[in-house]
């Protein structure tokens, strides 16, 4: 039940947006719509074409890939953008297990985004390069 | 019903005592929803706080002309399903001559009805339908009761008090909302806009780039010395959005204006401070959104044409989520409270269920021609499911499937108005046949239902509208999306084979005609 301020607000302790000054978050909440999603409700669907860009609020969603359970999602953590980015369905299904608030921005508006932000393209290549270390890690576990 | 409830309160229908369904409204949403619970013969009071039906048309837009099109020519008899897609603004009717309403009402002027020639219909629609409605009757409290014979949700109101198992919440997006900035007091909202005439000579400025914001500039550019629009982010016309997300193009003068330099700004900036300066005009302080520097903007009136939230009374203190900008009620893909069930909703608030949004396009359920769908197909759910109502559900042969599909992209006025938002399905019952469910969320077939099972809908991506087969079958799902068609015309031999080639693998014979 956010205003944009509010939106502003919750996003500024997030590291996706932490570089942003003040203006620059109340564009983004302004650029993003708040969604919320009922307990068990799928966010992102294995499979399907069109899906956004999303950052958690408030509340937890598991990542779900062929019935198996992958990750879990929290506050602060954001997904959607891999298939945006390679213009291909989502790999995966994002389930809510608790209810989830969420900012959105629909897939044609992620790459405008992104080049009017380079800090937060910055801030999602780390993440998106700490994920691909952590996969290295466990891929390299399991073949020892 | 309405002569039950005429007998026990005079002429005012519905006097307070226990209904099973209340609907709160009188907008064209919970007009919507009062009919077709009439038409299944479900048991139900109406009550609402204005003296007369229309909604929000009883008093926006505030320049009288709405923006949503009825074309009266555009080929479909205007009592028929096919004319839905053409008329964005006509109630839906089973009768005949319910349909199209609002074409009896436009005056040939514009395809766009004037607000006046709105509210008539949406009266005449009420009387035509006998839809009974206790006006005058404010909602102002709710309770929450177990009782031996189930819970009830108790509706306190000037009236008295309701007792309901569903109450159906259908009050529009209508309570003015302003941001919290240090002097907003010395802005009038939208809602106050006074006549234009009193605006001549003075320096506006607007905050908010909505089309409500574009509305009041484009009817004040003949009035007013300069007008500035500003809100955070950047302003889209509907059609480089390629989907009503943007500005309307009816409303497209000040973006020329503001491109050649006439008079018109449009800032991407945030709202920092409104002040009062020595001489007795506004300051307004703001922050650009693209380089976060100070602008400051002098004028002689503020304008927040910054939207409207929910009027749900007390409804979050018993437990209703909202979200979001207008503080919408969360809800489930049948119109339901995703947090106090029972709580249903039509009209403008159905938006609260976004759908799967794809490609970052909104449904329509935020206007007349998306909500009306909504509430048809919200009461059908509450007929089959609360109330042991089971509508009929015709059978297809499977040689006319394939071409059934196509016609259904090419001519259902649902799938037009609720892209990606409402599908036509067809069930495979291995006893019945190909059952036709009828028009249904997209959500509710992908998440359920049969396992084996067929949808088609509509979709756009901001450049392109084409249709998507989806089918669930020996436990898999699976999306075809077809190309698109320049001219929107799906039942050619292209899409016929395309679809012949889907539905073989599931349904056998489904290409021999």
């Amino acid at each position: 039940m956010a205003t944009r301020d509010e939106i502003a607000d919750a996003i500024a302790s997030l590291s996706l947006f932490a570089d942003l000054s003040r203006p620059q978050l109340l564009g983004v909440a302004s650029r993003f719509e708040e969604a919320f999603f009922p307990k068990d409700a799928r966010v992102l669907r294995q499979g399907l074409t069109g899906s956004g860009f999303y950052v958690i609020l408030d509340g937890e969603a598991d990542v779900v890939a062929d019935g198996l359970k992958r990750a879990t999602l929290a506050r602060g953590d954001f997904f959607g953008e891999v298939s945006i980015l390679l213009g291909e369905p989502p790999i995966a299904d994002v389930v809510a297990t608790r209810p989830l608030r969420c900012i959105v921005l629909g897939g044609p508006d992620v790459e405008p985004f992104l080049i009017d932000h380079p800090r937060v393209l910055y801030r999602m290549l780390q993440t998106q390069s700490r994920r691909l270390r952590a996969a290295n890690e466990r891929t390299g576990q399991l073949s020892e | 019903m309405s002569s039950r409830s005429k007998a026990a309160d005079g002429e005012r229908p519905f006097p307070p005592g226990e209904y099973p369904i209340v609907v709160v409204g009188s907008g064209p949403g919970a007009l919507q929803t009062t009919y077709f619970l009439s038409r299944l013969g479900i048991e139900h009071a109406v009550i609402s706080a204005d003296p007369e039906p229309g909604g929000m048309f009883r008093h926006w837009p505030f320049f009288q002309r709405l923006l949503s099109w009825t074309k009266p020519y555009a080929g479909p008899d205007r009592h028929t399903r096919a004319f839905e897609r053409w008329d964005w603004n006509s109630l839906l009717a089973r009768e005949p001559e319910l349909r199209g309403m609002a074409v009896e009402f436009m005056d040939g002027t514009s395809d766009f009805p004037s607000r006046p020639e709105m509210e008539a219909s949406l009266q005449a629609f009420t009387e035509r339908a006998k839809l009974p409605i206790r006006h005058d009757c404010t909602w102002t409290g709710t309770r929450h009761e177990e009782t031996a014979d189930g819970d009830r949700f108790v509706l306190e109101t000037t009236d008295g008090e309701y007792r309901c198992r569903f109450a159906i919440i259908a009050v529009g997006v209508a309570e003015p909302y302003s941001p919290t900035v240090p002097g907003i007091e010395l802005a009038v909202h939208y809602a106050d806009t006074r006549d234009a005439s009193t605006y001549a000579g003075k320096r506006l400025f607007i905050i908010g780039k909505q089309n409500s914001g574009f509305e009041l500039a484009t009817g004040l550019l003949q009035w007013a010395a300069r007008i500035t629009l500003s809100s955070p982010s950047p302003a889209r016309t509907s059609i480089e959005a390629g989907s009503l997300m943007g500005v309307r193009a009816r409303y497209v003068q000040p973006f020329e204006d503001s491109a050649l330099g006439g008079g018109v700004d449009i800032l991407a900036a945030s709202l920092k401070e409104i002040s009062r300066t020595p001489d007795g005009a506004l300051r307004i302080d703001l922050n650009r959104s693209d380089t976060s520097m100070p602008l400051t903007v002098v004028a002689d009136e503020v304008i927040a044409a910054t939207g409207f939230t929910c009027p749900l009374v007390d409804l979050p203190a018993l437990g209703v989520a909202t979200f979001g900008h207008s503080k919408l009620p969360a809800q489930t893909d049948f119109w339901e409270s995703a947090t106090v069930p029972g709580i249903y909703f039509a009209g403008t608030i159905t938006q609260g269920w976004a759908g799967l949004k794809k490609h970052g396009i909104s449904s329509y359920s935020g206007a007349v021609q998306g909500f009306r769908y909504n509430a048809r197909i919200l009461v059908r759910h509450i007929a089959e499911r609360h109330f042991g109502i089971v509508l009929d559900r015709p059978t297809i042969a499977p040689a006319d499937l394939r071409d059934y599909l196509l016609a259904e992209a090419t001519s259902a006025p649902e799938l037009w108005h609720q892209k990606a938002y409402l599908a036509s399905v067809v069930t495979l019952d291995p006893e019945a046949g190909i059952v036709d469910e009828g028009i249904l969320p997209l959500t509710t077939f992908l998440d359920g239902g049969a396992p084996e099972a067929i949808a088609v809908t509509l979709e756009a991506d901001g450049t392109n509208i084409f249709p998507v087969i989806y089918v669930r079958h020996g436990g898999r799902q699976e999306e075809h999306v077809l190309e698109p068609d320049p001219l929107h015309d799906y039942e050619g031999g292209t899409y016929r084979r395309a679809v012949g080639a889907i539905l073989d693998r599931v349904v056998a014979g489904a290409s021999a005609a």
